[in-house]
């Protein structure tokens, strides 16, 4: 029994250094990032004058930050119904049993090797929005292919150039609902379908009746994951569009206001609003998951 | 057979979507490969008429430097969370003290976090103990922020080892380090390679941690690349050929070791 009690000791000594480094780097730091909102930091040096709430309620009169809010609205609608539809659309056609399945869906999942800026930097030529004799990128390839209603103006149509935007985050994240949704076709037994279609189902009644119900855990689970990355996206848009207002997020306004204008106060409140869409979603996940996962 | 023929059918769509995901690598591939003279947006479609490499030289010429600081931080960052990792899911899996239920969530929640909310904290701190601009405080940061899946990882395969087996050691007399090294370590490398593969991916794609905490010279490849396609002076079709450098590292690792690369992948979700 000594024994044990000393190696116990011992174990939780192995994993200190770890919780220490994630109780400062996480939640000290967002503590003070906290703080850091709730103060007047403005300029190079710190100011830590308590201003209470100012800089959360300056941002709900800020025309950029209600920019920012209705890009990220856009954004993520388009991103997580494109994910699903396609990554669904995937892995239906891969669960049918063909030959060349594996390479497939290596193909399909291989974008999300690659980082945002890469994506970004040569989507920002594919989506090259220069009308006329200038034209290039998938506008040319349209044009060529005698798609000519394709051509449109990309991340530079008014009002709506955000929703582009999704269109290569969906190129590198539909893999991965791809990768979710197959894993779930895949653990449902065939002996369900033929069960059905015994009863003279049909494909269509299947999915919607059978499949579809048991595949719910999954989409939620993916629409929790694509919706926490969509609050979070930054480099992609970067890459495509460098900084533009039209094309606004909330993260690269933090990023802008902090680093390039020093004005802290403003940043910290932004990324605690983050912080906070990110928590709603996320720590209900986390539970469920945790609380589902058999006893070890 | 119109069963049969039915399912033929479904190359279409499958041909349909595999143009869809290598589009983008195909205007890197013909576009790198092109001659300086035969570069034109006009052309971007066309082959090249022939494999040449100017595209690629003077892009690897900008980003050379760039890839070793990329190198000189994932390799040692991959490395020390992995390690963390296994030691870290080892306790948390079998030694389980008073509170580890609640802390193994708090440590999850670290890897949900959008780190701007942690950006201003982490200047400040690497200002502090003097990291600022440098290499090592880029090491520091990913090795931190890794614990959270390194652990998670770790702790789901080692809980997948029969308790008995730990058991049995322990009456044999093994310490809790030994039975660590001797039993559980050496069926651990699977687990490294997911991890490993896993961090090494996501440091060498990271850009929001590099632009902030490095300096023009220090730079990894990210911010380097990123840097040359919002600058006028360098030609788009470099810009094609330093994008395929700076993919080519991990596309390499997706191409050879996919499979674990998934496994990291369902594990980030909490799906492993």
């Amino acid at each position: 029994m000594m024994r044990y009690r000393k190696e116990k000791w011992q174990s939780f000594l192995l994993v200190l250094p770890s919780i220490l480094a994630i109780a400062v780097f996480v939640y000290g730091f967002i503590a003070w990032t906290m703080r850091v909102s709730t103060s007047a930091w403005k300029g190079l040096l710190p100011d830590y004058t308590w201003v209470g709430l100012k800089n959360y309620i300056d941002l709900f009169s800020d025309q950029r930050f209600m920019v920012d809010i209705r890009n990220t609205l856009i954004f993520t609608v388009v991103f997580m119904v494109g994910c699903l539809v396609v990554g669904f659309f995937n892995a239906y056609l891969l669960d049918q049993g063909l030959r060349g399945e594996n390479f497939f869906r290596s193909l399909f999942l291989f974008p999300m090797a690659i980082s945002y800026i890469v994506t970004g930097v040569v989507w920002r030529w594919l989506m090259n929005p220069a009308l006329g004799s200038r034209l290039s990128g998938l506008n040319l390839l349209f044009d060529k292919l005698g798609l000519d209603f394709l051509i449109n103006k990309w991340h530079t149509t008014p009002g709506w150039g955000i929703a582009f935007i999704a269109i290569p985050a969906i190129w590198q994240m539909s893999g991965y609902t791809m990768a979710l949704y197959l894993a779930g076709l895949r653990a449902i037994p065939d002996e369900l379908r033929e069960a059905a279609r015994v009863d003279g189902a049909s494909e269509i009644q299947i999915y919607r009746h059978i499949i579809f119900p048991l595949l719910r855990p999954v989409t939620l689970s993916a629409m929790v994951i694509l919706g926490h990355m969509s609050l979070k996206v930054f480099d992609l848009i970067l890459a495509v569009a460098g900084k533009q207002l039209s094309l606004d997020v909330p993260a690269i306004y933090m990023w802008q206001t902090t680093f390039d204008g020093y004005f802290f106060g403003r940043g910290g409140a932004i990324s605690i609003l983050l912080l906070l869409s990110v928590a709603v979603l996320i720590i209900p996940y986390l539970i469920y998951t945790l609380k589902s996962e058999p006893e070890i | 057979m119109s069963r049969k023929r039915s399912r033929y059918l479904f190359y279409i769509p499958l041909l349909l979507m595999a143009a869809f995901y290598l589009i983008p690598m195909y205007v890197m591939l013909a576009t790198g490969f092109k001659a300086f003279d035969e570069v034109n947006l006009k052309t971007m479609w066309n082959l090249p008429s022939g494999i040449h490499f100017d595209n690629f030289i003077a892009a690897y010429e900008k980003l050379a430097p760039h890839l070793w600081n990329s190198l000189n931080v994932v390799i040692p960052a991959a490395i020390i969370s992995s390690i963390l990792g296994s030691l870290n899911g080892y306790v948390l899996a079998k030694w389980k003290f008073r509170g580890a239920d609640t802390i193994f969530p708090l440590i999850l929640f670290g890897m949900f976090i959008p780190y701007q909310s942690i950006l201003i904290p982490l200047v400040e701190f690497m200002n502090r103990i003097g990291l600022y601009g440098s290499l090592p405080g880029l090491v520091l940061t990913h090795v931190v922020y890794g614990i959270p899946i390194t652990t998670l990882t770790f702790r789901n395969y080692y809980a997948s080892i029969p308790k008995e087996l730990v058991e049995a050691a322990r009456i044999d007399g093994a310490g809790m380090m030994q039975i660590y090294r001797s039993i559980l370590l050496p069926i651990s490398l699977p687990s490294f390679v997911v991890v490993l593969i896993w961090q090494f991916t996501q440091a060498w794609n990271d850009f929001l941690f590099a632009v902030v905490l490095t300096g023009s010279s220090n730079w990894p490849i990210t911010v380097a690349l990123n840097n040359m396609a919002g600058s006028q002076i360098i030609a788009w079709n470099v810009q094609m050929a330093g994008s395929l450098i700076a993919a080519l590292p991990t596309l390499l690792v997706y191409i050879f070791l996919g499979r674990y690369f998934l496994r990291g992948l369902m594990a980030g979700s909490l799906k492993g």
